[in-house]
């Protein structure tokens, strides 16, 4: 059991973490009262503009091996938050200043962001003239794959705690300090009162416009990370289409999983990361149909946490309240 | 210093023009991005995609086949957004509807006669996706459970279950699919029209736009559903049982899902993959907002964005670019509609009070 | 500390909503150290103008000078930099903060958010004036008049210069009242402007120093209160001279029957808290029967219980067909009970979130009640479409066409469209809520008429009601709630405003023992 559970976390949290960092994006997010569901879109896209950044850098080195360690993880790192961050303006633009409904608005987004992905990511290749068989970055990979060089002298405790690339720790910095942030400064206050009631943080003086702006930019940019995380760490810097999947989605219902908690989800991602394999480690013999199945279970766990938490009803634990609706001051 | 105020009210043809003239410019700006990315130049592109989409007879079916398709998926969730429902589990809804007939294909094969089984196709069909909606929607009627995440997740479910069978029924074995079913016999393979195997998908699409037309607008279950979603306690307070409907209206709007998934499986692809839904369920979802829930003019927005799919495709075969750039145009066309709506409800004033300020 | 100019200056301020202009071309000033009271009927533009002066609306046109300096004031946050703070109707406190939350929202106190050194200076000030607040309660968890404490603790916590209370006695019971006043005078001595939107005359002359007239968003004029008599206010309010009387015939005691008998009513509301605690009470045919009470005593759960809409703890709600006949209503759902041919009419308080359907037009409203006549499964918009056009001629209602979604109409038409259709159904009882509020005087009297009418035809009517004086002209009974429990039942034509006010306040209403 024991060597079980060694050789089973690790797994889980490399699969949690990109789902901690969407999780927490979007509960920044949905905390301004903006319900982005263009988040799987936007883990697309921060993924991909990862990939372009360090492809073009790679590219324009004779030998990226000897590539310089800061460059090469900086690079694609800012190519990230760039595109997730203007993901995370368009989507603003068209909800908070256009006053879209968000619904729609973040549906189309996430059309667009993994049409972006699974776009450039498969015609990369061509539309630079590179000549390399497929996208492979395995010298960025290595670079944010770097493990504390003693973690492989520490046993069981290097494996379960130690094992993981920097942004790993950084999605659970990223968390705690989101999770601090709403709950003990001025700011989180007044970002919760944004999303609870817009109409009286605004009698109060706070600028909703610039709130929603940049939670839900900051949320965007938390989230791509995850992608970034997935392609460079995860994925050991290749790039296959669509391969990221659903876990946009994980993530959202993660947000309701956690009841809007960012320092909960650490957890809670590790336990859906942990769900998302566990089909592997579930052994089936020949039946590889019932996989499949196993497979089901985070969505199932998804609903039955949705399910529970409608019919417990305690005022702390229900969505932000304008959450999904727009605001304009002069309505009446 | 700029304000903001809802205008007093704009003429439809004002309003009309408007739309018209955004989705040319929109058309302008994925000829930009597209010029910018393969370097064609934008007449090119748009001679590419029109000729994707029209070029031939057969791509003209096709285009109004898949027209149809989506037509159909955005004709089922509309009366859920009528009613204020977010059913974003189309894609499951159409997937778990899909699987039913399969199955009925596989297991009732060769023992009933064509029409009978085309028939519990069809049956199995609509049960099978009106229960897979009527799940969120009993939570939310009763404990007001969030039926957009509910249904967003029932879609991962029902891809699952679907993987699952895939495998359970793979030919031949460890195949990873189910392949064409029924090649020899077409048992349950809706017959062709006319010697066009495209037209009774239309026909079905046209039959239903006007059935949800009027259901919708005259129908005296479409005006509880436009009162339940306008004002639940004014629904209740004539005694319109809000429970009910929301129940009702979601299995119709599963079962029509599944409707489609009998429709893809029985008139065009005749085998079962997970991907068969191919994002049609949120591809409906944009088709009837953009539509104004309005079942007549979704006809026109579902061709639009069918256009763009079928051009980009085009247009990506010819270069040899990624499929998916049909995406990021459709994207692009609809980040252009999505912003347009806030100028026909709202007007800009430029308030000369921003000099004074600044003394 | 003299005061040489205005401490705020309006001048030819105008502001309009679409197609309703709400204020057109007002100015007025504003002192230190007097209050103002801004007085005007409902829908006269006082609220929209003083939003004006705290952020919330931007005006169309005009100037607003605060010490002899123009300013302009875009949002709250410009309004709080001018010492201007505003106490809204509707509370502006978020519901799952505490009132220390809620009072340091938004305020830019340097260094880090200490949330227990803030508990403690709200302490202060509540000490200071006298207020009772725990500073770390939720609000989702505090009574009206509590939140009205958060609120003005709010602007004395900021230290505001120029306070505006928006209506702040509706919902107050006569001693809190009392003590608002007390600390308003307080804060006028202090050397501050308070601005008292209000439509209550002996509130003007209780409080004011000098009242400054709207009607239908013009500036009319304005009065030094003390030199000022209650019929002066009056006529500069309305505008003309009106009879103040409402008609109040007698009921017609010959064919006088019980038609509804209420026995030992109990109702809890969702959140499982008592809100109606063993009512008993008749309603007979041919009179109109008022219920008083400060607002959320119960009188909404009371009527929705009788209209099928409110589960019920216990008791019994008994219909009585004729003198023998007798059905029970709980239990009942609106269906229901017009299957057993019991015609009951409700004009809910939330007009447009309860009675009508905002967003659909005159004749889709109409068919509200009976869209689902006929056999065939489609709606016969003709019916609909001819009472719409009745009630549209009948009642004056002021509209382009029945083709006109109703959430376009001004609030007196809207609750004409609701009060046509539900009185065209010839009903036996007829319930209402508020049905006069926002409506101007000319409305309210096409109300007390149509109410009048029903009354004469036998129909057994409830008026619930918060103006006093009109339940005292109004009504042939009243029945007052205080905490959902009947303080007392009482003779409109005999009892005093003093009696009923008393009776909201306590049960039974006598002095305390």
């Amino acid at each position: 059991m024991f060597d079980f559970l060694v050789s089973f976390i690790p797994r889980a949290v490399v699969q949690g973490v990109p789902l901690l960092y969407g999780s927490t994006g979007e509960i920044v997010t949905e905390k301004s009262g903006n319900l982005n569901l263009g988040i799987p879109g936007v883990m697309y896209v921060g993924g991909i503009c990862g990939v372009i950044g360090s492809f073009l850098y790679e590219r324009s080195l004779s030998d990226p091996s000897q590539m310089n360690a800061a460059l090469g993880i900086l690079i694609p790192l800012l190519s990230c938050l760039a595109g997730s961050l203007l993901m995370g303006l368009l989507y603003c633009f068209l909800t908070v200043t256009l006053r879209a409904n968000q619904n729609v608005t973040g549906l189309a987004m996430t059309t667009f962001g993994v049409g972006v992905g699974n776009f450039f990511g498969g015609s990369l290749i061509k539309l630079t003239g590179a000549d390399v068989p497929s996208i492979a970055l395995s010298a960025t990979s290595n670079l944010y794959r770097t493990r504390l060089p003693f973690a492989g002298d520490l046993g069981w405790f290097g494996q379960v705690f130690l094992s993981y690339g920097f942004l790993a720790y950084a999605a659970i910095i990223i968390a705690i300090l989101a999770s601090y942030m709403l709950n003990h400064t001025r700011i989180g206050l007044q970002l919760r009162a944004v999303g609870e009631d817009p109409a009286t943080a605004d009698a109060a003086g706070i600028n909703i416009t610039r709130y929603k702006f940049m939670a839900t930019c900051a949320g965007c940019m938390i989230a791509g990370l995850g992608g970034l995380y997935y392609v460079m760490d995860y994925a050991n810097g290749v790039w296959s289409n669509d391969a990221f999947g659903d876990r946009g989605w994980l993530a959202i219902a993660l947000v309701i999983f956690t009841i809007w908690r960012p320092n909960v989800s650490i957890g809670a991602s590790i336990l859906f990361g942990g769900l998302y394999i566990l089909y592997l480690f579930i052994p089936t013999g020949k039946d590889l149909a019932v996989k499949e199945l196993y497979k089901m279970l985070p969505y199932v766990v998804t609903i039955v946490v949705l399910v529970f938490s409608s019919l417990r009803n305690k005022r702390e634990n229900q969505p932000p309240e304008s959450l999904g609706l727009p605001y304009f001051r002069e309505e009446r | 210093m700029i304000h903001i105020v809802k205008r007093k009210e704009m003429p439809l043809t004002h309003a009309l023009a408007i739309r018209f003239g955004i989705i040319g410019l929109a058309l302008i700006a994925c000829g930009i991005v597209t010029t910018l990315t393969t370097g064609l130049s934008p007449i090119d592109v748009y001679g590419t995609m029109v000729s994707g989409a029209f070029g031939t007879m057969r791509k003209t079916w096709i285009l109004l086949q898949e027209t149809a398709i989506l037509l159909c998926v955005s004709l089922a969730l509309v009366p859920a957004f009528r009613m204020k429902f977010w059913n974003l589990g189309g894609e499951g809804q159409i997937l778990i509807g899909a699987f039913a007939s399969a199955a009925c294909m596989i297991t009732l094969g060769g023992s009933l006669p064509g029409p009978a089984l085309i028939l519990a196709m069809l049956l199995a069909s609509l049960f099978a996706g009106g229960v897979w909606a009527l799940i969120p929607a009993f939570f939310k009627a009763r404990w007001n459970t969030n039926e957009t995440l509910f249904t967003l997740m029932m879609n991962y479910v029902a891809t699952q279950l679907v993987a699952y069978f895939v495998i359970v029924w793979e030919v031949p074995k460890g195949s990873g699919n189910i392949g064409i079913i029924n090649q020899s016999s077409e048992a349950g393979w809706l017959p062709t029209l006319m010697h066009n195997k495209y037209l009774l998908i239309v026909l079905v699409a046209v039959a239903l736009t006007a059935a949800m037309y009027v259901y919708l607008n005259y129908g005296k279950q479409g005006y509880e559903i436009a009162v339940v979603g306008e004002s639940p306690n004014t629904a209740r307070y004539v005694g319109i049982k809000v429970n009910r409907v929301i129940m009702r209206t979601l299995v119709i709007s599963g079962a029509l899902c599944g409707l489609v998934g009998f429709l893809l499986v029985s008139g065009s692809a005749h085998t079962l993959t997970t991907s068969l839904a191919g994002g049609r369920g949120f591809t409906a979802v944009m088709v009837a907002w953009l539509a104004k829930f309005n079942p007549i003019i979704m006809v026109g927005s579902s061709m639009l964005l069918e256009f763009m799919s079928s051009g980009a495709g085009e247009i990506s075969t010819i270069y040899g670019l990624n499929h998916s750039f049909g995406d990021i145009l459709t994207g692009i066309i609809l980040f252009f509609i999505i912003g347009t709506e806030f100028f026909i409800t709202y007007k800009v004033v430029f308030s000369k009070k921003g000099a004074e300020r600044d003394v | 500390m003299e005061a040489t100019q205005p401490a705020v200056r309006l001048r030819n301020i105008s502001k309009s909503f679409g197609q309703v202009q709400a204020n057109t071309d007002v100015s007025l000033d504003i002192n230190r150290g007097e209050v103002l009271a801004l007085l005007g009927e409902n829908g006269s533009g006082k609220t929209t103008l003083m939003n004006m002066l705290s952020g919330i609306y931007f005006p169309d046109s005009g100037t607003i000078e605060i010490d002899g300096k123009p300013v302009v004031i875009g949002s709250p946050k410009d309004a709080f930099d001018y010492g201007i703070g505003m106490i809204h109707q509707h509370f502006k406190l978020v519901n799952v903060f505490t009132a220390t939350e809620n009072i340091v929202l938004g305020l830019k106190e340097a260094g880090k958010l200490d949330l227990d050194a803030a508990a403690q200076k709200v302490k202060q000030i509540c000490d200071l004036y006298g207020f009772d607040v725990d500073p770390y309660q939720k609000v989702y968890d505090m009574s009206v008049s509590q939140k009205q404490t958060v609120e003005i603790v709010k602007l004395l916590y900021r230290g505001a210069e120029i306070l505006i209370l928006d209506e702040p006695t509706a919902v107050l019971t006569p001693q809190e009242t009392d003590k608002l006043f007390a600390v308003l005078r307080n804060m006028r001595d202090d050397g501050k402007a308070v601005i008292i939107i209000t439509h209550k005359l002996n509130e003007v002359k209780d409080i004011s120093d000098r009242v400054v007239v709207l009607r239908k968003g013009a500036y009319v004029g304005e009065l030094v209160t003390a030199e000022a008599t209650t019929q002066e206010m009056t006529n500069m309010m309305v505008g003309h001279q009106v009879t103040l009387n409402i008609d109040r015939p007698d009921p017609e005691m010959k064919y006088r029957m019980e038609r509804i008998s209420v026995k030992n009513l109990t109702v809890k509301n969702r959140e499982g808290i008592t809100k109606l605690d063993d009512v008993s009470f008749s309603i007979f045919t041919g009179e109109i029967l008022g219920i008083a009470g400060i607002s959320g005593s119960g009188q909404k759960e009371l009527l929705e219980a009788i209209a099928g809409l409110q589960p019920v703890e216990n008791g019994s709600i008994e219909y009585h067909v004729d003198d023998v006949t007798t059905e029970q209503l709980i239990g009942m759902d609106p269906l229901k009970i017009a299957g057993m041919g019991v015609v009951l009419s409700f004009v809910p308080e939330d007009r447009l979130g309860m009675g009508l359907v905002g967003s659909m037009d005159i004749t889709d409203n109409m068919m509200l009640r009976s869209f689902r006549n006929g056999p065939l499964p489609f709606t016969d918009r003709s019916e609909p479409r001819h009472l719409a056009e009745l009630v549209v001629d009948e009642l004056g209602v002021n509209t382009p066409g029945i083709a006109t979604p109703v959430r376009r109409l001004s609030g007196g038409n809207v609750q004409k469209v609701l009060v046509g259709r539900e009185i065209a159904a010839a009903p036996t009882v007829l319930l209402s809520a508020y049905a006069v509020r926002g409506l101007d005087v000319n409305s309210s009297y096409v109300i007390y008429d149509l109410l009048n009418r029903q009354k004469g035809n036998g129909v057994a009517v409830v008026y619930v009601g918060e103006d006093l004086d009109v339940l005292l002209e109004l009504c042939d009974r009243i029945l007052v709630l205080c905490g959902g429990k009947v303080s007392g039942i009482v003779d409109g034509r005999t009892t005093t405003k003093n009696e009923v006010g008393l009776m909201m306040t306590r049960l039974g209403g006598g002095e305390m023992a």
